[in-house]
């Protein structure tokens, strides 16, 4: 209670603290020992206590058209690249992606190697301008080609009244997932 | 002990033989896809659905309803001995209906204590053929109209509900849970129709795929509501076959008794 009087008061002297709110979350792809590894599918998104899809944070899959085997050969047969795979991820499918038209601008991404992978979200802009306060999930769900699924979810409030952060771990195919919320 | 016997053979006669247990399907290789994917379906006659030992169906009556509800062509058919076989590209985001729709007219009667059909297996019924091959004063006639749809369902991208408009004819069945929408955990709830209204008070019956594999068939019945409504609780993920018949006298003459079935198959997912 002590702390907290003089840290409002620092609060209400900076109006532009108000508008540095953000969400950071770090996702950790184990590093699965498999002869053959594919990098995994990744679906990141916000979900409302309904299960509908508040925001897209993150989709990461083979967006470009695989190059032929070897030179001369027949091309693979996925001129679309890897969005037919897409459907793997099956909530993130059924809650939004089927309605998408892929690639999305600022969602969209490559494949990601193992290791932790941050990404950081501004309130005031981007997939979490306009959210409304209220109780969210951050969800994280990984599909990878001859390998497993895996679904993560961390339940938080938006905004934050003071700074927190929620960890995770999936028990697979993810590792440590760390959501920081900002005030 | 005799007299039921008999009664028992006596009905089995009745039944058309598309009726004698063996049960039609079609199974479709994904249900959940994405826009361009291509699906394959095998199409199979067993006692067990979804277990590939007896014969193909025949798919002659096949059509397949684009999410836009025009007719679109299988691609690559063909008949094995044990399953018709043909693939479909997903051009269109939607939900496609593949149905076959089977209407046919069969008569059985007494003829000095010998059961004589007509048309004969495989053949089909004209009102001509019928005039000439069956006697008008045949002892215990039986006309009867099998009037039956075999169906399945597959969505690229969004579902969509165009080509799930019932005909009004038979039995069918609309979704109130979408057809491709289906989860372990989730009650599904659907609506069977007859002739385009409520069919209710009538048994439905869902069997999970992989019965060679397990020593009970564990079939799960349901009865539809009064307004022809029924609901399952799916208790694993995988292709579910559903089926449900009403024998009323609404026939086509010169049938005077009429037996409407419906059969599809679901998959349902882990959430």
């Amino acid at each position: 209670m002590r702390h907290r009087i003089p840290f409002a008061l620092c609060a209400s002297l900076l109006p532009g603290a108000v508008f540095a709110a953000n969400l950071n979350v770090s996702v950790e792809l184990p590093r699965i020992d498999v002869a053959e590894y594919h990098r995994p599918y990744v679906a990141m998104w916000l979900e409302r206590e309904d299960k509908s899809v508040a925001a897209n944070l993150a989709v990461w899959y083979q967006i470009k058209k695989a190059a032929a085997a070897m030179p001369g050969a027949a091309p693979a047969p996925n001129p679309q690249g890897g969005a037919k795979w897409l459907p793997d991820l099956r909530q993130w499918w059924r809650r939004s992606g089927r309605e998408l038209q892929m690639p999305v601008d600022g969602i969209s991404g490559a494949t990601r190697a193992p290791g932790e992978h941050v990404l950081n979200f501004d309130a005031s802009k981007g997939p979490l301008a306009n959210l409304p306060a209220g109780q969210y999930k951050l969800v994280v769900e990984t599909a990878r080609e001859d390998g497993g699924r895996e679904l993560v979810d961390i339940p938080f409030q938006w905004p934050a009244k003071q700074a927190q952060q929620i960890k995770a771990k999936g028990a697979t195919e993810l590792g440590a997932i760390v959501v920081d919320v900002q005030p | 002990m005799k007299p039921v016997m008999k009664t028992i053979a006596v009905a089995a006669l009745c039944l058309p033989l598309s009726a004698l247990a063996h049960k039609q399907w079609l199974a479709p290789s994904k249900t959940v896809l994405n826009v361009d994917q291509w699906v394959t379906f095998d199409a199979g006659v067993a006692t067990d659905p979804f277990v590939l030992d007896n014969n193909a169906m025949r798919v002659d009556n096949l059509s397949i309803t684009a999410p836009d509800g025009t007719a679109v062509a299988p691609e690559n058919p063909a008949t094995g001995k044990l399953r018709a076989t043909f693939d479909l590209q997903l051009k269109q985001a939607g939900t496609y209906k593949i149905a076959v729709i089977n209407n046919s007219i069969a008569a059985s009667w007494d003829d000095n204590g010998q059961t004589k059909r007509w048309p004969a297996r495989g053949a089909t019924f004209t009102a001509e053929g019928f005039a000439k091959e069956v006697p008008a004063d045949a002892k215990d006639l039986k006309v009867t109209q099998s009037v039956g749809r075999i169906e399945t369902f597959v969505t690229a991208g969004k579902p969509n509900t165009t080509a799930l408009a019932p005909t009004g004819k038979g039995l069918e069945l609309v979704p109130v849970t979408g057809f491709n929408d289906l989860y372990v955990g989730e009650a599904a709830t659907f609506q069977l129709l007859l002739d385009g209204k409520p069919a209710a008070d009538v048994e439905v019956e869902a069997i999970a795929n992989g019965t060679r594999y397990r020593n009970a068939i564990g079939e799960i019945e349901v009865k539809t509501d009064k307004n022809g409504r029924f609901t399952f609780n799916w208790k694993q993920p995988g292709l579910y076959y559903l089926s449900a018949s009403v024998t009323d006298d609404k026939a086509e003459k010169p049938a005077t008794s009429r037996r409407s079935s419906y059969a599809a198959s679901f998959e349902v997912l882990s959430p």
